[in-house]
């Protein structure tokens, strides 16, 4: 408890630097930029704006690429409370009854309910992050290639039974993303792979091309011709004060919001999504009232804002403390820590303790920032929903071409982001989702280094997979999972993740 | 009957086929010491079971007709725009690429006035090369032309 104490000091001495604020603060406004905007989400805000960080020490990089992530979790509540629609995919539950608040003319009291909530899950969550990862990284230290391949393909499995919709579609696509992470060169050979003699595949697919896009450049190419967005109310700044009742009746789905979403985010999968939607239909189940909820429930708001806020630090808890990115966002960000020289996993805490605690540290400075941005500063960022999408979306577009070329300065990211754009909306057409290609593209190069080596530590016998303890429980709890998501193949009736699909389509109330 | 699971499944299953007959030119190794065709091939044998189960299991998902593509006059504008942007940036440089290319999505696509158009496209253009290539030096292409 002391050396944590210790540490997070050492820790807020890097972060309130006036260097490491000021990017701090740049993120916040970018990534609620980001959350506002329709049709850019947090997965390709931070990948767009990774070209950006270059100039900049890992340290404030990372602080700023947090600081777009969490931001764009503030945001998202703007539209979806303002326009019922959702800024980024989290948001969804919250326009159900932040814009139903915002019809009664409780939009002001939604927003700053939803800000409150978010920073209570925010800081909360991040004392939790603090005390979890160093004993989580100690203890991965036992880990050798045969448990991190069971990891890895543990996380792959809960990812596809955490999404919403059909396993078998999930698993599918979770094996499209790996075979995309099969071209390139093979690390223990040296052969090229699928390269057709492209010498800039060489290293393979980057995460950033495939990132943009799947979910930009598909997002656009679906919704660029649809027509214009419903008007946005506009809050007055006098009417942000919630009241006594709404406060009362907020409380209680912001603590349970930020625990459910800590504990959600820690397990892989799209978290942050999935945290919202368990959390409103809990808050529904546990209200005294369920019939309020669609029509402007307090907590209908509170309880999904808090949790998606929350699992944003639960997701880092395995992305620092053994190097396993648990979803989509975590491996872009990993991808980028990777870019700046700074390889997350059980050591890092132990040799750069200035970067972990002063990341840790940076996220209290955030949090405080995006509740003093968010609230006076709504009607701010409002009026960016009054740019007519037809002339945002076209520049929204050159800063995703700019963004991947910029990466590696190379035209064949930008040729990848179109493949991946039109796959991205072929995909979207027919109902599949596209988080698990983005996160198997990440893995698939370790998966398949780790399988490889445990068979050299083993002189190929299989059974390292299944004897040693850790390995042999994690790949059992896998399989475990695989045989739940695809028990739909052969019963009757919705399960949980059928009717969680169809509750997000607005089809099935939870 | 066509639907959008079973599409998707004999899709992917063709996808899967295909990766297994192009890894033939690989070294596939033996159990013990795989080469590096074998991840890719336990992959598309993944997939190939994935795909052909989507296709048997597929005949209760959405018919494929039912499908609304009510928007892919934009989306091959929009797709077409950016393959411009992929064949022109390092030919015409960064500011000419994408001056043209708003040029044609605002001027063409979206039917916005000629005045708003040029100097939306010049100003983002000029803007964004500022941003990313002057004061965060991110450098960009600039052509034959300087631009």
């Amino acid at each position: 408890m002391v050396e944590t104490l210790q540490n997070l000091a050492l820790g807020f001495s890097v972060a309130l630097t006036p260097g490491v604020i000021f990017y701090a603060f740049v993120g916040c406004v970018v990534g609620t930029l980001v959350g506002v905007l329709p049709g850019i989400g947090p997965l390709a805000g931070i990948s767009l704006l990774l070209p950006a960080t270059f100039g900049l020490d890992a340290t404030r990089a990372i602080v700023m690429l947090a600081g777009i992530y969490y931001g764009a979790m503030y945001g998202g509540s703007t539209t979806s409370i303002l326009m019922r629609i959702p800024g980024e995919a989290a948001s969804v539950m919250t326009c159900i009854d932040g814009y139903a608040m915002a019809r009664k003319g409780r939009a002001g009291a939604a927003l700053a309910i939803a800000a409150v909530g978010s920073y209570v899950a925010g800081t909360v969550s991040v004392v939790a992050l603090m005390f979890l990862a160093p004993p989580l990284a100690a203890f991965a230290l036992r880990f050798g290639p045969p448990e991190y391949f069971a990891l890895l393909v543990l996380g792959l499995l809960v990812l596809a039974y955490m999404s919403g919709g059909s396993m078998l579609k999930a698993l599918a696509m979770a094996a499209l993303g790996l075979l995309l992470g099969m071209i390139g060169i093979d690390q223990m050979t040296g052969y090229f792979r699928f390269a057709y003699g492209v010498v800039e595949l060489g290293d393979g697919i980057g995460v950033v091309p495939v990132a943009v896009g799947l979910f930009g450049l598909a997002e656009i190419l679906a919704t660029a011709g649809l027509a214009t967005p419903p008007a946005v109310i506009k809050p007055k700044l006098c009417e942000l004060l919630p009241s006594r009742q709404e406060w009362r009746q907020s409380a209680w789905p912001i603590g349970r919001g930020t625990v459910l979403g800590f504990l959600i985010g820690i397990i892989p999968g799209s978290a942050h999504i999935i945290s919202s939607f368990v959390s409103y239909a809990i808050e529904r189940r546990l209200s005294k009232h369920p019939e309020e909820f669609g029509r402007g429930a307090v907590a209908g708001v509170a309880g999904p804002e808090s949790a998606n806020n929350s699992a944003t630090s639960g997701a880092f808890v395995p992305m620092l403390a053994l190097g396993v990115p648990s979803g989509p966002i975590p491996a872009v960000m990993l991808a980028a820590m990777m870019v700046h020289g700074v390889s997350p996993g059980p050591l890092l805490i132990k040799q750069q303790p200035e970067l972990f605690w002063g990341f840790i540290a940076s996220m209290y400075v955030g949090n405080v920032v995006l509740l003093i941005l968010n609230l006076p500063l709504v009607g701010v960022f409002v009026n960016l929903l009054r740019v007519p999408y037809p002339v945002l979306y076209p520049s929204i577009l050159v800063f995703c071409v700019l963004g991947v070329y910029a990466v590696n300065g190379s035209v064949v990211d930008v040729w990848i982001m179109l493949a991946m754009g039109a796959l991205g909306y072929v995909l979207r057409k027919l109902d599949f989702e596209t988080a698990p290609i983005v996160l198997g593209v990440i893995l698939a190069p370790m998966i398949e280094m780790a399988f490889r080596q445990s068979l050299a530590m083993s002189d190929g016998q299989y059974a390292i997979l299944v004897t040693r303890p850790i390995a042999g429980t994690l790949l059992a709890v896998g399989g475990v999972l695989a045989l739940l998501g695809l028990k739909p193949l052969v019963a009757r009736g919705l399960d949980w993740r059928a009717r969680l699909s169809l509750a997000g389509k607005g089809e099935e109330r939870l | 009957m066509l639907t959008t699971d079973r599409v998707a499944g004999a899709a992917l299953t063709l996808l899967a086929l295909g990766v297994v007959w192009e890894s033939r030119k690989l070294p596939l190794g033996s159990l013990s010491r795989p080469g590096p065709a074998y991840m890719p091939v336990v992959l598309a044998a993944v997939l190939l079971v994935f795909g052909v189960a989507l296709a048997a299991t597929g005949g209760r998902a959405m018919k494929l007709a039912a499908v609304s593509f009510a928007e892919w006059r934009h989306a091959v504008a929009i797709f077409a725009a950016c393959a411009f942007a992929a064949f022109a940036l390092e030919r015409l440089g960064y500011r000419a690429t994408v001056a043209v290319t708003l040029a044609f999505m605002l001027g063409v696509v979206e039917k916005r006035g000629v005045v708003f158009t040029a100097a939306f496209a010049l100003a983002l253009a000029i803007g964004s090369f500022l941003l990313f290539d002057t004061v965060l030096r991110v450098p960009l292409p600039r052509g034959p032309f300087g631009l």
